[in-house]
């Protein structure tokens, strides 16, 4: 076990500074340059010159990765050119937005997706099992901007229970922030709730055609015995690594959604850096979107192998 | 005699198929007694299954019992609701499945998914339960049963699974009704003896009435007071054990028992033609009309009743007067049946592909020197990455096979013979040692390898429908080889693919056929025409029989045979099971754990002295004949992997331990006075005394 911890670490890191250097060389290799970006069209070339040394963007590209690097582990994120400030606090500020976005859809969306997904698996077939797969369908099939589009109309326009927009003041507190997260949060866990009660129906499916179910209903376990201690640990087992993967997605690819409610999240702050060309801001942001992602994976592959005795004894 | 404990009457099940029922059991009737073992023996479509899930009251959800009774202790328990059934199932009637491995949850402890059983049936506190758990495992003999409790079933080799099944199913005191599902097909030869000494005990203890599911004839002349034989849903046959194997009234049963190999045994096998009706197909005559060699008219236009022949004894046959009179022979039709099968004129062409010394003249076919094969990455950084330890699967394996001649390498689960074959045709790497087919060496992947060389050697696998790809017809199939190996043009491969049919004996016309149509033995042979196609000096055979029913697998040795002799290819034939080696082979090896422990000439093989393991081995199969006394040796169960030991790799599970000088050395190779080796530190006349004295 002890090995396997070792192992998943030692892959967390690989995968950050692998994913660290193909982003830097990508974001080097963006079209337009920075000068442009920085000092506008008309610059001197002698201005522009000026302006590479102090970027350093004169030196070979590995001594640049090593020192952006270097300087990136030490906090020094560097400063945006387009807004002028340090990277850094404003990455993490909105890196705290997208988590709280990002955990109040998984509270809402996980318990009754893994319900439902569950006793859609035990009723394979029947009436019940057949609306959940076709309304899960729909779920995951409708594009997040028209779901958050319905929801304002329906919810915000039309019953005017809450605010449509979901811009929160930086100094607000969670329970004045709470009400304008409701309705962004119940975008993103519509897909979320469909996609993992799908998962978690076809893992209770798959689990109860194995021959350990006959077992245990042959030693005359009552049905819900069989279900709760049997099947379902062994049905979750695959639904924790997706919900992992999908912290990644609620972190940064909630970019539409953040756009439709105007909520200050990573996504948007990343959009607004590429339209800007703004490549520390790309590069920090990234970065910290790829730890997020890798971190949560990492969480999944150790939860996995606590839950499952076969790696962790072995 | 008191009231039987299980009694099924007259018992019809279907199946609901896209909207039709087809009936899997037809009319049977059988009753078990307190303290009886009644064995229901039947291949694959028999019927067995099914009955097994009526018996325990849990059919799938698409079948039905169409008619009859099923009473458990006086009960109706076919009618008993599902409350009834939840308080039954584990308390007075228990299973034991055939795959332990996959009966067990993966994600609770051994201990915890007996003491749940016992929790659920009686008062018993957790604590209690759990305790309760470890003393079954010690009543099932496994070594450090605490232990064995806290483990999870991964942790544990196959036959300490079942047996912590057999806990289980025995877990409860009120036991009335024990059934057996297959309970030792899935186990090696060894862990199998001694899970049916344990059967044959613990019976004499808990006084339940078994039901012993099986295919194997063995198993049941060892096992069962009473046996009933099924054949496509129906019993052919229902008679004391000593009765059915000394006198039996069924043609089926007959050729059933003829189609066994067994040990020592060099008579040819009879194999019953045709295959066993599907669902779909059953006759309405009798079902095995159209297999049977002495069918009448009315065979096939009226089913037989289940009349009884004697006390005891019924039979399902228009015939069974015949048979008991002695008037109907089955050993002259049967025997035509076997010419039949055996002469073929069609062949002619088939000899001519072969024919003109195709594969060079050499007496050698193949030779392997100092082999070794291992598995794992050697790396840090591999390790690192998460690969396994190395593990060497072969060590120092040396053969040679003649032309024309057959090497059967018999070895239990794990002991490197499949590994060994894979290493030859290249799809594992040789680590050391040398290999040669027809003097080209044997190196590289089969892409790296010469045209000639991949020409020379083919392979039969144990599972054609894994072996060949679904989505080409037998014709493409065919085909392929004989286009890319030996160049030959369409209209001429297609010509040569009709031969190769005709001579594995199935007709021109399955060359259209996908292999889903087929059944297994029809793969099977798909699968050695295909291997004869490229006109090789060398066919590997990885148990080309194993997944076989009895009588088809008897079909298939004597095809293998056949060819063998008309065309002069060598075999190296894997199998675990010593009968079917000793069968076909010309010389036996032995492996154990990666390394040969003994290797001579078929002839003497069966007379001892043999290595301890052979000798175990031996002493393992179960014989189909009720008279026949089990031999006493018995192996422990093997652990579940670990690493090798130390001097003889045999030594923590030999009979014939002598000491230090077994931990601490490598035994030498010993020759007996035929001409056999074996590697042991007992010297040949001491061990054959040994053996001797203890019947073997």
């Amino acid at each position: 076990m002890i090995a396997y911890i070792a192992r998943r670490v030692l892959f967390f890191g690989l995968t950050l500074l692998l994913t660290s250097l193909i982003v830097f060389a990508a974001v080097r290799l963006l079209p337009g340059d920075v000068e442009t970006a920085v000092l506008g069209r008309g610059a001197e070339p002698a201005a522009r010159a000026a302006l590479r040394q102090e970027l350093g963007l004169d030196l070979p590209f590995f001594v640049q990765y090593a020192n952006w690097l270097s300087r990136f582990l030490q906090g020094d994120w560097g400063n945006s050119y387009s807004i002028k400030a340090p990277i850094m606090p404003l990455v993490m500020e909105r890196l705290g937005n997208s988590l709280r976005l990002a955990s109040i859809a998984m509270l809402i969306a996980i318990p009754p997706a893994v319900l439902l997904g569950l006793l859609a698996g035990l009723n394979e077939g029947k009436p019940f099992d057949t609306a959940f797969s076709l309304i899960s369908l729909v779920l995951v099939g409708i594009p997040e901007f028209v779901m958050g589009i319905i929801l304002i109309n329906v919810v915000a326009l039309e019953w005017k229970l809450l605010l449509p927009s979901a811009s929160v003041p930086p100094d607000a507190s969670f329970g004045e922030a709470l009400p304008r997260l409701i309705l962004p949060s119940l975008t993103a866990a519509a897909v979320l709730l469909a996609y993992i009660g799908r998962l978690t129906r076809v893992g209770v499916i798959a689990e109860l055609r194995r021959t350990y179910v006959r077992t245990a209903v042959l030693k005359g376990l009552r049905w819900r015995q069989v279900v709760f201690k049997h099947v379902l640990r062994n049905a979750l087992l695959p639904t924790i690594t997706v919900i992992a993967i999908s912290i990644g997605w609620l972190i940064s690819g909630l970019v539409v959604i953040e756009n439709v409610f105007a909520y200050p999240g990573l996504g948007r702050l990343m959009v607004f850096a590429i339209q800007q060309r703004d490549l520390p801001l790309i590069l920090g942001g990234v970065m910290i979107s790829v730890t997020v992602f890798a971190l949560a994976n990492l969480i999944a592959d150790l939860l996995y192998a606590a839950l499952n005795p076969r790696i962790r004894l072995s | 005699m008191d009231a039987p404990i299980l009694s099924v009457e007259r018992l019809t099940v279907a199946y609901r198929l896209q909207g039709e029922w087809l009936e899997a059991l037809h009319d049977v009737s059988l009753s078990v007694a307190a303290a009886q073992t009644y064995g229901i023996v039947g291949e694959s479509g028999s019927g067995k299954s099914t009955l097994v899930q009526a018996v325990m009251g849990y059919l799938s959800a698409n079948g039905a019992v169409r008619q009859g009774a099923i009473t458990f202790e006086g009960e109706d328990w076919l009618h008993a609701p599902r409350r009834r059934r939840e308080q039954l199932w584990g308390a007075r009637l228990s299973m034991v499945p055939q795959d332990p491995l996959s009966a067990l949850n993966p994600a609770l402890t051994i201990g915890e998914q007996i003491a749940e059983l016992v929790m659920r049936h009686t008062r018993a506190s957790r604590r209690d339960a759990q305790a309760r758990a470890v003393e079954m495992l010690k009543r099932v003999k496994l070594p450090d049963p605490e232990g064995i409790a806290r483990r999870y079933p991964h942790q544990i080799s196959g036959g300490q699974q079942q047996r912590a099944l057999i806990a289980m199913a025995l877990a409860s005191p009120d036991l009335r009704l024990l059934v057996l599902d297959e309970p030792t097909t899935s186990l090696d030869v060894t862990t199998e003896a001694a899970i049916l000494d344990l059967f044959a005990e613990l019976q004499d203890n808990h006084r339940a009435a078994t039901l012993f599911v099986t295919h194997n004839l063995g198993v049941v002349a060892r096992m069962c007071q009473r046996v009933a034989v099924l054949y496509a849903g129906a019993v052919m046959e229902d008679a004391p054990t000593e009765t059915l194997y000394g006198a039996a009234l069924h043609p089926y049963t007959l050729l059933l028992l003829r189609a066994v190999p067994r040990i020592g045994d060099p008579t040819p096998l009879q194999a019953i033609a045709g295959r066993i009706p599907s669902l779909r197909q059953r006759p309405s005559g009798c079902v095995f009309a159209p297999r049977c060699p002495v069918a009448l008219e009315r065979c096939h236009a009226h089913k037989p009743p289940l009349e009884r022949a004697a006390d005891g004894h019924l039979v399902r046959c228009h015939r069974w007067r015949e048979i008991a009179e002695g008037t109907l022979r089955l050993e002259d039709e049967s025997a035509e049946l076997k010419r039949r099968e055996m002469g073929r004129a069609e062949i002619a062409f088939f000899d001519q592909l072969l024919s003109g010394e195709p594969n060079g003249a050499k007496a050698t076919v193949m030779r392997a020197e100092h082999v070794r094969v291992r598995y794992g990455a050697r790396g840090i950084l591999g390790r690192l990455l998460g690969a396994k330890p190395p593990f060497r699967a072969v060590d120092d394996v040396s053969m040679r096979i003649p032309r024309g001649k057959t090497l059967g390498l018999v070895g239990e689960s794990g002991s490197g013979k499949t590994t060994f074959a894979r290493s030859l045709i290249g799809l594992i790497e040789i680590e050391s040692g040398t290999a040669h087919l027809l003097e080209m060496p044997l190196r590289g992947t089969p892409r790296q390898r010469a045209k000639a060389t991949l020409k020379a050697m083919q392979m039969i696998f144990q599972h054609p429908e894994e072996s060949l790809n679904p989505y080409r017809t037998v014709g493409q199939t065919l085909r392929r080889p004989l286009m890319t190996l030996l160049g030959m043009k369409r209209a001429e491969a297609d010509r040569a693919a009709a031969d190769l049919l005709r001579a594995v004996n199935l007709p021109a016309d399955y060359l259209s056929r996908f292999p889903g149509e087929l059944s297994g033995g029809e793969k099977q042979r798909v699968a050695i025409a295909r291997a004869f196609a490229a006109q090789p000096a060398l066919i590997l055979c990885d148990e080309p029989v194993s997944s076989l029913d009895v009588s088809v697998q008897a079909a298939i040795l004597n095809l293998l045979a056949q060819l063998q002799a008309q065309y002069e290819v060598a075999y190296l034939f894997i199998s675990h099971d010593l009968a079917v080696v000793g069968y076909l082979a010309d010389y036996i090896a032995v492996i154990y754990r990666g390394q040969l422990v003994e290797r001579g000439a078929a002839e003497s093989f069966f007379t001892p002295p043999h290595h301890p393991y052979t000798e175990a081995l031996l002493a393992s199969i179960p014989l189909p004949d009720p008279k026949a006394k089990s031999r006493r040796i018995r192996l422990p169960d093997d652990q579940p992997s670990g690493a090798v030991p130390s001097g003889c790799r045999f030594h923590p599970r030999c009979p014939r331990y002598l000491g230090e000088i077994c931990r601490a050395q490598e035994p030498p190779w010993q020759r007996d006075d035929q001409g056999r080796y074996y590697r042991c530190h007992i010297p040949p006349h001491e061990l054959a005394e040994l053996q001797k004295e203890d019947g073997a």
